[in-house]
């Protein structure tokens, strides 16, 4: 019973293949995503054919990150790697602290209106510099608009392509952040962000 | 998957695959034979994978996914193909079961296509979803195009045929 099982396992895996191979040439796989490992746990990216569309932090719940890409994007979702190898290998060079700037291209469809322009000035924020709610809210055009700029931060579909753990409070207390505290202060210290206060 | 008929949330098509590509595939390699069932695999969730998008509800998705399986494999014998005709006659097949279901039961994907492969296609289709894929007769009617009844009738013709009972 288990070899049958076995061997319709691998059976289903090569179908699996030969499917993917086929959606992709015929321009039916809307959204194609794969797991990567990091030092904080496995991450879910997905990308279009634009670019990577949705990232979804450790503990976040893939199925939930799924669902919205199914409602937000396409449901033509299917796991396939291959498409997202340019993004894996950028993040693992990221992680291992040697990429300081994403060329991957970011595909804003699950971004809109305020979220987008403010993900847009965060997307600019360079390696190892940090700015406040505030200061991002006025470079998006809406200097009052601090809290609009925190939730905007916090509805961030690509977080790290899409830096929005650079931005802080305006006292310098790092804030809350998708992947936890503890991830944000983590990343702000290999970036090096964290050491020279009031930059 | 929640309450049939309500409006289109659809998951992933992912999940479809993970969920129902077994049973997909285990109705294939009965209908038309392990040998062609892959191109038929593949042919359904292609045709699946375009028109998902504009399902109108996500209710009951594995007999949607096992219709349009269903009308590949017709394809397929219409196509004149390997595996459009029965492998035996009923006479040599006959008996096959030794008057039990149990067999049929437990058989595995392939050892249901040497069982069945007797059997006229609408019968075999019937047969198969109901235990291969353990669909119950109103949901094996919609799919097959005919009633309930008629249904009830093709899985029972076809397992008298297998018993090597005269129909």
């Amino acid at each position: 019973m288990s070899d049958r099982n076995g061997r319709q396992g691998y059976e289903m895996d090569r179908l699996g293949e030969g499917l993917l191979a086929r959606a992709e040439r015929e321009g039916l796989l809307d959204v194609a995503y794969a797991t990567v490992d990091s030092p904080f746990g496995e991450l879910l990216v997905a990308a279009t054919e634009r670019g990577v569309v949705k990232l979804s932090l450790p503990h976040h719940g893939a199925a939930e990150a799924l669902e919205q890409i199914a409602a937000g994007v396409s449901p033509r979702v299917l796991e396939a790697p291959a498409r997202l190898d340019p993004a894996r290998r950028e993040l693992d060079s990221y992680f291992e602290g040697k990429l300081k700037r994403f060329e991957t291209d970011v595909d804003w469809t699950l971004a809109r209106g305020f979220t987008a322009k403010v993900l847009h000035t965060v997307a600019r924020i360079p390696y190892g510099k940090t700015l406040s709610y505030g200061e991002v809210a006025e470079r998006a055009g809406n200097p009052r608009a601090f809290r609009a700029a925190g939730t905007a931060c916090g509805a961030n579909p690509v977080p790290l392509i899409v830096p929005c753990h650079r931005v802080v409070r305006a006292g310098g207390d790092p804030g809350n952040y998708g992947g936890g505290p503890g991830m944000k202060l983590a990343l702000l210290e290999m970036e090096g962000a964290l050491s020279r206060p009031g930059q | 998957m929640t309450a049939s008929g309500s409006p289109a949330t659809l998951p992933p098509f992912q999940q479809l695959l993970d969920e129902h590509g077994r049973d997909v595939l285990g109705f294939l390699i009965a209908s038309v034979g392990p040998h062609d069932a892959e191109d038929c695999f593949q042919e359904t969730f292609i045709a699946a994978l375009r028109g998902y998008p504009r399902l109108k509800h996500a209710g009951n998705l594995r007999s949607w996914l096992l219709t349009i399986a269903h009308r590949k494999a017709i394809d397929h014998h219409r196509a004149g193909a390997r595996g459009a005709l029965p492998s035996g006659s009923a006479e040599e097949v006959g008996g096959a079961l030794g008057g039990s279901d149990a067999r049929l039961e437990s058989a595995g994907d392939e050892e249901i296509w040497t069982l069945v492969s007797v059997l006229p296609p609408k019968q075999r289709s019937a047969v198969v979803l109901r235990f291969a894929t353990d669909m119950a007769y109103r949901q094996i009617g919609d799919l097959l195009d005919c009633s309930e009844e008629a249904a009830r009738r093709s899985v029972h013709e076809g397992l008298k045929t297998l018993r090597g009972e005269p129909v």
